[in-house]
């Protein structure tokens, strides 16, 4: 029906495509297929509204010709970081562990 | 922790003898799974960090990393029975993977400094390393590769697809790299939700059944289960709306935001339960079955908002953009819902 996606047209995630050397380990750490690769080697934003902004395609980008502003899609870490003054902050001490968690 | 059940004993290496663990979970770590997600017992969940052995590994054995939540290393493990591997656990502050590598304590320095302190280098003639892919936001492959030479593998997102993955010399398909959020899914994260939110939801119950004896007239016990109870129940149902009903219906409820999600599920459920517990309105109740939807539409609004920690498909970005409009109507229906329930309670204002 209305399925899991969440708001479009606010992902930080940019690709600078000339830096890109095409060695596909940004598709191998999206765990949601924002990525995919080109027949010219190199990787293109094929699915940019499902970014969650984990942030590891950009640590895992040895060029770093990727770029998110990274963080906790949780809206208590928001409320938590604007009471405290400080960045958004996951305050689960041990976690869920459903779905991949692990 | 050295008489932990779920170790067996040990393997000797050249660093040392290194424990053995085994594959089956016991009904103790099922129990102790079980409780944590309850939130019963507020024990430490944690695995002590360093090299563990599975079945008998030798210096060829693959090399799995682990977070020291005692649910992930379980988790790890049981995915594999009849397999001989080391199994490397990082001291991530007892928190799980995807968590800790969001908060950067599942990291690049923290794998490096564990693969020499372990003394892995000695242990395995292999330089490879397989870490679950949800740990990527926090260890930067080529970061470890240039601090201890091991490669990073990322293995797949889920434990139960690394049998799969090994046997296939460590390719892993399109699925096995995709986040999912299955009905099941959420129905197991709910409850983490519900328990940290519970007592406050309780205590406004609570608060209700009281204020449910008194009127413009004072306090009479009878109103306390009349008018109380029902309203208490009100209180209940917006919070169960918003944590436990979204959740599970969460893909087929209009909208993105989870705060409009959860407000559907407010509106109509306290319409609903309203009916079933006092029938319909007449008169001045009107306006306190008024009062009743905005706050508990405001209430399952926030906390099915507050769900959005326990997904696994929202940005920061998006989150923030949906706090900016939500949080403001969240806190006009409260106040605007509690101001309409006083004065309709203690006025005669409202006929």
């Amino acid at each position: 029906m209305f399925g899991l996606r969440y708001l479009p047209g606010v992902t930080t995630l940019a690709l600078d495509v000339e830096r890109c050397s095409g060695c596909g380990m940004c598709l191998n750490v999206c765990p949601h297929a924002v990525l995919a690769g080109t027949d010219g080697g190199r990787v293109a934003i094929a699915d940019r509204d499902a970014c969650m902004e984990c942030g590891a395609c950009a640590r895992n980008c040895p060029t770093g010709a990727l770029s998110v502003e990274a963080g906790v899609g949780c809206a208590a870490a928001i409320i938590v970081g604007a009471l405290k003054g400080t960045e958004p902050s996951c305050g689960c001490e041990g976690g869920e562990s459903a779905g991949g968690h692990e | 922790m050295a008489a932990a059940k779920w170790i067996l004993g040990t393997v000797p290496t050249p660093t040392g003898d290194v424990p053995r663990v085994g594959a089956e979970l016991t009904w103790a770590d099922r129990l102790g799974a079980w409780a944590r997600r309850w939130g019963i017992g507020r024990a430490d969940y944690t695995v002590p960090p360093g090299l563990y052995a599975i079945g008998t590994p030798t210096a060829e054995s693959v090399v799995l990393v682990s977070a020291n939540y005692k649910m992930s290393f379980d988790w790890l493990r049981r995915e594999l029975k009849g397999m001989d591997a080391w199994i490397l656990v990082m001291d991530t502050k007892g928190i799980n993977v995807w968590c800790a590598a969001g908060k950067g304590t599942f990291g690049t320095d923290e794998l490096v400094r564990r693969v020499q302190a372990t003394g892995l280098d000695r242990v395995v003639s292999h330089r490879r390393l397989v870490v679950p892919q949800l740990g990527a936001p926090g260890v930067s492959a080529h970061g470890v590769q240039k601090g201890c030479g091991f490669r990073v593998v990322y293995g797949p997102v889920r434990a139960a697809d690394l049998p799969r993955f090994l046997a296939s010399g460590m390719k892993a398909d399109r699925e096995m790299r995709r986040v999912r959020f299955g009905l099941m899914d959420r129905a197991a994260v709910a409850p983490v939700e519900m328990v940290q939110g519970g007592g406050h939801a309780l205590l406004a119950a609570a608060v209700f059944v009281l204020l449910g004896g008194l009127a413009a007239d004072g306090f009479r016990l009878d109103r306390v289960l009349s008018v109380g109870l029902p309203e208490a129940a009100l209180v209940m149902g917006a919070f169960l709306g918003g944590s436990l009903v979204t959740p599970l219906l969460l893909p087929c409820l209009p909208g993105r935001a989870f705060a409009l999600k959860g407000a559907w599920i407010g509106l109509l459920g306290t319409a609903g339960l309203w009916h079933l517990l006092l029938g319909w309105p007449a008169g001045g109740a009107v306006w306190t079955l008024v009062a009743w939807l905005l706050m508990g539409t405001a209430l399952a609004s926030f906390v099915a908002m507050n769900f959005t920690g326990a997904s696994t498909y929202t940005s920061l970005s998006g989150v923030r953009k949906e706090m900016r409009r939500a949080v403001p109507a969240q806190a006009v229906g409260m106040v605007a819902g509690l101001a309409l329930w006083g004065v309709s309670r203690f006025t005669g204002l409202l006929g």
